[in-house]
């Protein structure tokens, strides 16, 4: 099969990186390779190759546009050197009274989501119910359908948004559980000299 | 001082403390909800008015709040409410820590998230009008087109036309009693009203009430009733006034 535009143009990629530039310029949301892929009519792996030559022009210390991978997508966003320029013109992003209850519920969430209230209260040792509300105001999680799609409890689990303001490219990214601080035996000796301090 | 009076103003709940718990029971208020230590502190704060220390309340009071705690306690663990409760204690102290090291994590995570914002702070994109929000798809469950074609029938049926009766209800006039008490009181000085009314029906009875409201506001007559629901016994009011006018004016 011959390819007579080949012989044109010096890198077949560059058209189709201007036309996934302008899809990312439009969009409001992370778009995915796929999504990308669909909407240029073209092959994912040569989205990514476009995707790499944008990002390498849309980078810290070279635009003031960084284009980066971002809650399972791609997006742009303003480059760091710009932030404090930013700040006083906008508001960041969903961040402002984000309270300590609220970031153990995005927590818990975050890393054993799809979840219900229960799961979290029972973690918790309290109601979560109004932190819940608070995060899903902010549109950091929401309420989605059980995983067989039969009507039973309502589950939460965080959106892309949660992605992006964490700056985290999916939540595989998220420290793993085992190596936060939670050591079984120190709790459990503690507890046995409390319960030996306790008079019989 | 009686605990089951106490009166709780909590947020999510507000009344007396022994509805809170009748409410509790039929589960018609969910308990975690419900700030316990908020009721501790009402307890305590009736408590220190008093000079006496009441011991009874005191020993009513630590009764019921713990059974509301182990309540609330339970229904934060729900499935595991059975098998908490057979655990020997040191399976328990077991699924204590690992409880506890459980929240302990999440703790950490939340620390990290805080971490992750205050590095992160500086990321500004944009975003647009909210994303539709992921609707939970509801399914229900498979109907019987027969059926809902009888809930339809029964919804399309006329209903009934109202009952228009108590419109037409008569009332006599009230002038038609003012006058039968008038000329009643020419005659006699005193008269019994129930007396009266004897006989007479529910409505005439109410017309013949107006009418001595009426005579009574035109000072035409006096009005005693010993006790309410005691017999009402009019007497004239002219004979004083003619007496008073006469004793005035000599």
């Amino acid at each position: 099969m011959d390819r007579p535009l080949r012989l044109i143009s010096t890198n077949p990629v560059d058209q189709l990186a201007r036309t996934v530039e302008a899809l990312l310029v439009v969009a409001a949301a992370p778009l995915a390779v796929e999504e990308l892929a669909e909407a240029t009519q073209d092959d994912p792996e040569r989205i990514q190759t476009a995707l790499s030559l944008l990002s390498d022009r849309y980078r810290e210390g070279r635009s003031g546009i960084v284009l980066e991978k971002v809650a399972g997508g791609w997006a742009f966003r303003a480059a760091r050197e710009a932030g404090e320029a930013c700040g006083r013109l906008f508001e960041k992003p969903v961040q402002r009274g984000l309270s300590h209850a609220a970031l153990e519920t995005l927590a818990i969430v975050a890393y054993l989501g799809p979840c219900t209230r229960p799961d979290i209260a029972r973690i918790l040792g309290v109601a979560a119910d109004s932190a819940v509300a608070g995060l899903v105001d902010r549109g950091l999680s929401a309420e989605g359908g059980p995983a067989d799609g039969v009507v039973r409890a309502v589950v939460h689990k965080t959106r892309p948004l949660f992605d992006r303001v964490f700056g985290l490219e999916s939540l595989s990214q998220l420290p793993r559980l085992d190596d936060l601080g939670g050591d079984v035996d120190t709790i459990r000796e503690r507890l046995h000299e409390i319960a030996e301090k306790r008079p019989a | 001082m009686i605990v089951r009076e106490l009166e709780l103003d909590l947020d999510a709940f507000e009344g007396p403390f022994d509805l809170l718990l009748t409410l509790v029971l039929k589960d018609e208020l969910d308990l975690s909800e419900i700030d316990v230590a908020g009721i501790v502190v009402a307890f305590v704060e009736r408590l220190a008015e008093r000079e006496r220390l009441d011991l009874d309340a005191c020993g009513e009071f630590l009764v019921l709040v713990a059974a509301l705690l182990e309540l609330k306690a339970r229904g934060l663990f729900p499935e595991e409410e059975a098998e908490l409760a057979e655990l020997e204690p040191e399976e328990a102290a077991e699924e204590l820590a690992r409880r506890l090291a459980e929240y302990r994590r999440m703790k950490e995570a939340a620390a990290w998230l805080a971490d992750r914002l205050a590095s992160e702070g500086d990321r500004y994109f944009r975003l647009g009008p909210a994303p539709l929000a992921p609707k939970p798809e509801r399914r229900l469950a498979d109907q019987d087109p027969a059926q809902l074609a009888e809930v339809i029938r029964l919804l399309a049926a006329e209903p009934p036309t109202p009952s228009l009766a108590h419109m037409a209800l008569q009332f006599p006039p009230v002038t038609q009693f003012v006058e039968r008490f008038r000329a009643l009181l020419r005659r006699r000085s005193r008269i019994d009203f129930d007396q009266e009314l004897a006989g007479l029906s529910r409505v005439e009875q109410a017309v013949a009430f107006l009418a001595l409201l009426d005579l009574r506001r035109n000072g035409e007559i006096a009005i005693e009733q010993a006790a309410p629901f005691a017999p009402i016994r009019i007497s004239r009011t002219d004979v004083e006034r003619d007496n008073s006018w006469t004793v005035r004016s000599a």
